[in-house]
């Protein structure tokens, strides 16, 4: 698996970059509502933390924001790897059509769209890095297939065969392991360890404690304000999750 | 008394100008119309796209209360209040209330028909509301040439961002490319401006989506889709023109139900072949 992803990346200095986020007394604001309230920390360069936390706790509001998609209503958040188009988003699967006319092989192939742009055409090294984020993600028969002929899982691993070729130093993954089988968690989760090996940034939001435990070394427990953020097995302690279930 | 096929198909074009313009006109619009209605449908913005349609309107009544039967007056004042509406319905950005857009599209019809009745007779309101394929003249049919050229060369040049920004639009925004759904409103703005004066407001829209919805039952593929959607545009251009001609008909509203009927025959078909060879769909590996 390292091999692969190594063979896809193609460029490493990628960790190198610094790419950790700042924020300075997040607050945010919907409706009238407080979704998000004094966030302040550092998602170190090269960390691997999961957001955990009860629903409605602004999980997704905050990696919006981390994102630059909202802006947030008080507080800073400093993110270089935004300013030069290193950030990559995987929203929650309802944000996209599955319906859309689009291949496996055309989403995967969209990760290269910061080097390929608007204008050219996918030259041939490149059509091989995009075969070989597909194979790496399992799905090297289901090239042509169109994305709505996909299961759930499968939808995922095509996301993340662009994600591969996206290689950016700080990705965002919101509910990566949601309505998927345990086979495919296994090949994300592997796919995650292999870009924190490499020393991208990887923040995702996850549910399954369990996972959080074995494979993210941070966590932000969140409930509108971070209620614990550091070590994992620090943050997921009995009395944090009462508290934060007590928040929210 | 039997026509020839000479005499059902070519003779009226032959035979009157107006029949000849209109014809260029209708084809021009359905060329750059129905490509960017299949970006409309992918990006599910039918809605918006009816709703922009009708905020056309009152700028267009305006532009009637100030200069009469201007073009120009007319063009711009639609494209400006249509450019209005889209701002502040935050249309242009990203936001979606059903119930505030329909709001919306109530009111400039109400008002653009007010405008138009009080200032004018009730010929001007049906002209407004349905257009008026064979009275486009040579200025007019020059405005839709040029609109439907610069809409085909944007939809060329930048075919593949457009793509994208409708399947996803926060990552081409984290890539780095802003402005695609702001160019797409603003082509989408200028057909239906000029669809106005063919069409009218409330059928503007429809050499736009019918097209585009005809093409979707028969393909999945995009570019096949905006192929087949040029065509059956084209096709309803002309026979929608035939019927007018032949029938007496107003020749918009006909042209629509052309399309009308062609999409319902594509779906009754499409839903034929379906049942008589079972495809597989998703979800074989969960």
């Amino acid at each position: 698996m390292r091999g692969w992803i190594n063979n896809i990346a193609g460029r490493p200095q990628s960790a190198a970059a610094p790419s950790g986020i700042d924020v300075q007394g997040i607050r945010v604001r919907l409706g009238g509502r407080l979704v998000l309230d004094d966030i302040t920390g550092r998602f170190e360069s090269g960390s691997l933390t999961a957001i955990v936390g009860p629903n409605g706790a602004g999980k997704s509001t905050l990696l919006n924001v981390l994102a630059g998609l909202l802006r947030p209503s008080g507080g800073r958040v400093a993110c270089p790897a935004r300013a030069t188009h290193r950030l990559a988003y995987l929203q929650q699967q309802t944000e996209f059509d599955r319906d859309f006319p689009m291949t496996v092989g055309e989403l995967a192939a969209l990760g290269l769209w910061r080097t390929i742009g608007t204008y050219r055409s996918l030259p041939r090294a490149e059509a091989d890095r995009v075969a070989a984020a597909v194979e790496a993600v399992g799905l090297q028969d289901a090239m042509r297939r169109r994305i709505g002929d996909l299961s759930v899982g499968q939808m995922r691993r095509a996301f993340f065969a662009r994600l591969l070729l996206q290689d950016a130093a700080v990705m965002l993954l919101d509910e990566p392991f949601a309505a998927v089988d345990a086979r495919t968690v296994e090949t994300l989760l592997g796919l995650i360890a292999g870009w924190h090996q490499q020393g991208h940034t990887v923040i995702a939001v996850v549910h399954d404690l369990a996972q959080v435990r074995a494979h993210f070394p941070e966590a932000l427990l969140l409930a509108r304000r971070p209620i614990a953020w550091g070590a994992a097995e620090a943050v997921l302690t009995g009395a944090n999750l009462a508290q934060a279930a007590a928040t929210a | 008394m039997t026509l020839s096929l000479y005499d059902l198909l070519v003779a009226p074009f032959e035979g009157f100008a107006f029949m000849r313009v209109a014809l260029a006109a209708c084809l021009a619009l359905a060329l750059s119309s129905a490509p960017l209605g299949v970006l409309l449908l992918l990006r599910r913005m039918a809605l918006d796209g009816n709703v922009l349609s009708f905020a056309v309107m009152p700028g267009a009544a305006l532009g009637f209360v100030y200069a009469g039967h201007s073009l120009a007056a007319m063009s711009i004042g639609g494209f400006a209040s249509g450019a209005g509406v889209a701002t502040l319905t935050g249309m242009a950005r990203r936001g979606r209330q059903d119930a505030g857009l329909v709001v919306f599209y109530l009111v400039a019809l109400a008002l653009g028909v007010t405008l138009v009745a009080y200032f004018g007779s009730n010929s001007d309101v049906l002209r407004v509301l349905f257009g008026t394929v064979l009275a486009i003249d040579a200025t007019a049919l020059l405005q839709i040439a040029t609109v439907s050229s610069i809409t085909l060369l944007a939809i060329a040049v930048f075919y593949r961002a457009m793509m994208v920004e409708a399947f996803d639009p926060v990552f081409l925004r984290l890539s780095g490319g802003h402005g695609w759904r702001v160019l797409f409103m603003l082509l989408l703005l200028l057909n239906l401006t000029v669809s106005f004066q063919a069409f009218g407001t409330l059928l503007a829209i429809g050499p736009v989506l019918l097209p585009a919805a005809i093409a979707r039952c028969w393909t999945n593929r995009p570019g096949p889709m905006m192929a087949l959607a040029v065509l059956t545009g084209l096709v309803a251009s002309y026979a929608g023109l035939l019927l007018s001609y032949h029938r007496n008909l107003p020749s918009g509203p006909a042209i629509v139900m052309v399309a009308g009927l062609l999409y319902g025959a594509s779906l009754l078909l499409t839903a034929g072949l379906a049942a008589l060879k079972p495809t597989r769909r998703r979800g074989e590996e969960t």
